[in-house]
């Protein structure tokens, strides 16, 4: 073969070869991701034919839009202040057409309320971020525990290993629908364990129907079902960790304590950003769990940013609503990969 | 070792409490799979009438199979069964041979524009899914298929409701061919220099030099997809509401949507996880090397 064939040949191989992923990946991936940024300007719906127009920021507006009303109080019945519905405020003032109440709180003597144009995604994503700031830290901190017990060189700790890590592999419709049950206010074995661990003390708990408890219980539960994985990803790490680095600490007479705070958590540094992000992106596209649990009840106090998307975008077959819920998550996840690269280049230098 | 160090250095005491917390904590891990165990061989009486004592998680008392027999024979959970085991060993195969061809392209051979494809994949990779389902979902609802009308096969112009709608998308994954390219640029360059001196083609030097070397990225790749595809819910949940093409996952969420028999729901729950449990204690090995693969870098 010549050389200029031998060339051709290879190229022909190579576009074979790695043709078939190319091609998976920018028909359901590429495509889709560029599509969820176009669709968030039009008003595509799933079926409707005559839909697919271009609408501008329309979608982002009703999304982001969020304003406030102060009220003065008015004599009430009973000398008790009152005050006027806040419907009618909004209605009689143009500024705030399409705005409905999303919370209100008093200033003193007045009362503020805070409107958006969909309450229930300003709710969502409240509901995320606090879903993320309780499993990201207990699940990490639970898998760093789990790590360094499974690390100390006691027997049996492969298989302690494994028991730690098996919920990994369950599936989570199944974990949540197990934890439904261990979770109910009369027959969960939660209850009857805080019951009996408290004397009595504690009463039933309805976790799952309570909007203050609903999603404690679900980070709890995705804590559980999570922290294997980190676990091993710690496992790892720890393992990078030279010896004689604790070595020389004892011979200085650090305690445990000391040669964790001084050795093992600079080690892990990279490690530990690295978890975080990942458990923090993994928590913010929360779903499942909600989906099967609680459908984002009660009152919509478990309906996350993901499942806004789903619920508006595939169930009420808004897909250009839907994508631009989607958009927003994604600039979110965004925002939080590009902070965790600022923070390595600097731990880099 | 580490922190929590054994040996002359570590007092027994402290042995004992660090032995003492992994039993506790080892607990706290199994028992919602030893509830779900047991309560699959109750009735809601028994279920309710133990859940309170230690029994919640022992099997003793009154035990039955019913609850196994019931949901084997009503309900399509061995359809569903046999959906999920099409899915899950069709996009695993193919996406093994698919991503690792593509990694073998960018990793070992040379042509232009490789650089460019290699950095793409890597910006492809901070791409969740969760963030392009909902188009996914427009496209896929609007793509020409092909499908069953009468036991003749016929085109049709949707996607929904088909096996292949949970498959095809699913081939082809950016993290599966990172992973690949990774392993296959540690490989040294002689093995497939030695075999083109032989005359040896490209794809025989992937197939002979590349393939054979690289068996723990292959099953990293098997066992990551495999567990995404088996567990998968997102998906089909929003692309397959009818019956016929239904997977587990969605068939256990439909089965506890509508029964008040727990018993039944902690069987076909069973029923589901041991297949996966039982891979995972027979493979725990690769399992956790996979894991530990997959979070070297990212």
């Amino acid at each position: 073969m010549t050389q200029s064939r031998k060339r051709a040949y290879g190229r022909r191989i190579a576009l074979l070869s790695s043709g078939p992923a190319l091609f998976g990946l920018t028909l359901f991936l590429i495509i889709p991701f560029l599509l969820a940024f176009a669709l968030t300007f039009t008003d595509q719906r799933l079926v409707a034919t005559d839909s697919g127009r271009f609408v501008g920021w329309r979608n982002y507006e009703r999304l982001l839009s969020i304003s406030y009303v102060v009220q003065d109080p008015q004599p009430g019945v009973q000398g008790k202040p009152a005050f006027a519905r806040v419907r009618d405020v909004t209605r009689a003032d143009p500024v705030h057409r399409g705005f409905r109440p999303f919370s209100d709180f008093s200033w003193g003597q007045k009362r503020v309320t805070i409107l958006a144009k969909d309450p229930v995604f300003l709710e969502s994503l409240l509901n995320t971020f606090g879903f993320a700031l309780m499993v990201v830290p207990l699940q990490c901190a639970m898998a760093l525990a789990l790590a360094l017990l499974v690390n100390a060189g006691l027997r049996g700790q492969t298989f302690l290993r494994a028991v730690y890590f098996s919920p990994v592999v369950m599936s989570m419709v199944v974990v949540s629908i197990v934890w439904t049950f261990l979770f109910d206010r009369d027959l969960g074995s939660i209850n009857k364990l805080l019951s009996l661990l408290s004397l009595g003390t504690i009463g039933p708990v309805n976790w799952l129907g309570g909007r203050a408890t609903a999603m404690p219980a679900i980070a709890l539960m995705s804590a559980w079902q999570g922290a294997g994985f980190q676990m091993l990803i710690f496992l790892a790490g720890l393992q990078g960790i030279s010896q004689e680095l604790y070595d020389a600490a004892r011979i200085d007479g650090a305690t445990a304590w000391q040669r964790f705070w001084n050795v093992t958590i600079p080690g892990l540094r990279q490690t530990i950003a690295f978890v975080l992000v990942v458990t923090a992106i993994a928590a913010l596209g929360l779903f499942t769990q909600v989906d099967v649990m609680t459908q984002g009840g009660p009152q919509n106090g478990t309906s996350t940013v993901m499942f806004h998307a789903i619920q508006r975008g595939v169930r009420e077959e808004n897909i250009a609503y839907g994508s631009t819920v989607a958009v927003v998550y994604f600039a979110i996840i965004t925002l939080l990969i590009l902070a965790q690269q600022a923070l390595q280049r600097r731990w880099s230098k | 070792m580490s922190v929590l160090s054994t040996g002359r250095h570590q007092s027994v005491s402290l042995r004992f409490a660090l032995y003492a917390l992994m039993l506790l904590l080892a607990l706290v891990f199994v028992f919602p799979f030893l509830f779900m165990l047991t309560a699959s061989f109750r009735t809601n009486e028994q279920i309710f009438a133990h859940s309170g004592s230690i029994g919640a998680f022992v099997p003793t008392g009154e035990l039955t199979t019913a609850n196994y027999a019931y949901v084997l024979g009503n309900g399509n959970i061995l359809h569903f069964f046999l959906n999920s085991v099409i899915i899950t060993t069709l996009t695993v195969g193919l996406g093994l041979i698919v991503n690792s061809l593509a990694a073998f392209s960018l990793a070992r051979l040379q042509w232009r524009g490789r650089e460019a494809v290699a950095s793409l994949l890597v910006v492809l990779l901070v791409i969740p899914f969760e963030a392009i389902s909902v188009p996914l979902m427009l496209l896929v609802a609007h793509l020409p298929g092909l499908g069953f009308e009468a036991g003749r096969l016929v085109l049709t112009r949707s996607w929904l409701n088909t096996l292949y709608v949970q498959i095809l998308p699913f081939v082809a994954n950016a993290f599966s061919i990172y992973l690949f390219y990774q392993f296959f640029r540690s490989i040294p360059k002689d093995f497939d220099e030695a075999a083109y001196i032989d005359g040896a083609t490209p794809l025989q030097v992937y197939r002979h030099v590349i393939v054979p070397s690289s068996k723990p990225v292959f099953a990293t790749v098997s066992i990551l997809q495999g567990l995404a595809m088996w567990n998968q819910y997102l998906w089909p949940v929003i692309t397959v509401p009818g019956e016929s093409a239904r997977p587990l996952m969605v068939g256990m969420q439909q089965f506890f949507g509508h029964t008040t028999e727990w018993g039944n729901v902690m069987a076909y729950a069973t029923i589901i996880t041991v297949p996966v449990l039982a891979a995972f204690v027979i493979f725990q090995r690769w399992f956790v090397r996979s894991v530990i693969g997959s979070g070297v870098k990212g």
